[in-house]
């Protein structure tokens, strides 16, 4: 094992759930032995079906976690996770590439 | 990129989690319970700011330092945090010291919790099952995978962090090392030392 740099987070979504979760436990949101205590939970209930590799799979557990965790907490209801993320994934598949992608045009077209 | 990519009239759809991410970071925004800002400040901070060197500096200092050395191993905590070092999710500092006969090596069995102030982010392996599980269960054998070797009558003590402590090894100096100054000790103090999956680098002799 060497001591050769390696990218500090492997995906960009990695370093933004990363960050968020940070985030909010610095806004008093949460303190983190509690949060430690579910990511903990969610890690040991994935690694009975497949050994963990402690890289995608790593966060994949922290988002998971971090969802039910925050629906919990009544601040960001599952349901709304699910349309906002769609209506990104509409906003991506509409947008001309190149094209900054927003959220605006599919949310006025829901109203 | 491309813009003119026949195969992608639309923008490149990323991954299904990346927009499950991108769609709390839309609630908790719309909400004002977080600042967009904010969160590139932390990815910059952890990406480009906060790394191994924060720890090597720590040891190099203790290494030098008889008086400083004491009081890191006495109290972490406010040494480290008197460095800057300190940690946001106001977890407790432990310094473990390596010696000729105890190998200090630390694991989170339960996450991976880390000293990020003074390591940065946890290498892949450290979140790993496969570490988390063996570590306590067969330290030697980990640091065999690790190329270390310890001599028989060495105890090896693993540490198991939580979200509340958190330990920093603190390696043994290296041979031949007397009177160099910090930033030549501080290049010989690993990451992996100190987390006690590796030793510190041995002095390079210079050629006769």
């Amino acid at each position: 094992m060497t001591d050769a740099p390696d990218p500090v987070f492997t995906e960009p979504w990695h370093a933004q759930v990363f960050a968020l979760t940070v985030h909010l436990n610095e806004a008093g949101h949460f303190d983190w032995p509690e949060w430690a205590s579910h990511f903990g939970a969610t890690l040991k209930k994935n690694g009975l079906s497949k050994e963990l590799d402690g890289g995608d799979d790593y966060f994949t557990a922290w988002l998971e976690t971090l969802e039910q965790f925050l629906a919990s907490k009544d601040l960001a209801d599952l349901r709304d996770v699910a349309e906002i993320k769609n209506a990104w994934e509409r906003a991506y598949l509409s947008t001309p590439h190149g094209a900054p992608v927003t959220l605006e045009q599919e949310m006025s077209e829901k109203r | 990129m491309p813009h003119d990519d026949p195969d992608h009239p639309h923008s490149l759809l990323p991954p299904d989690p990346a927009l499950r991410v991108k769609a709390l970071e839309t609630i908790l925004t719309q909400k004002g319970l977080i600042d967009p800002a904010a969160l590139d400040v932390i990815i910059d901070t952890y990406e480009n700011k906060i790394g191994p060197r924060n720890g090597a500096h720590v040891v190099a200092r203790a290494w030098r330092d008889p008086a400083f050395k004491a009081a890191l191993l006495e109290d972490a905590t406010a040494v480290v945090s008197e460095l800057g070092y300190y940690g946001r999710q106001g977890e407790h500092m432990v310094a473990v010291e390596n010696t000729a006969n105890v190998h200090n090596m630390v694991v989170c069995t339960l996450c991976s919790c880390y000293p990020w102030p003074l390591l940065g982010i946890p290498p892949g392996w450290y979140k790993s099952d496969a570490y988390r599980a063996r570590a306590v269960r067969e330290p030697r054998a980990v640091l065999a995978d690790f190329g270390v070797t310890l001599p028989e009558d060495t105890a090896v003590r693993v540490w198991d962090s939580t979200a509340e402590v958190r330990y920093l090894v603190v390696p043994e100096r290296p041979a031949d090392s007397d009177g160099m100054d910090e930033a030549a000790l501080m290049d010989m103090v690993t990451r992996d030392s100190m987390i006690g999956t590796g030793l510190a680098l041995p002095v390079e002799r210079s050629a006769p």
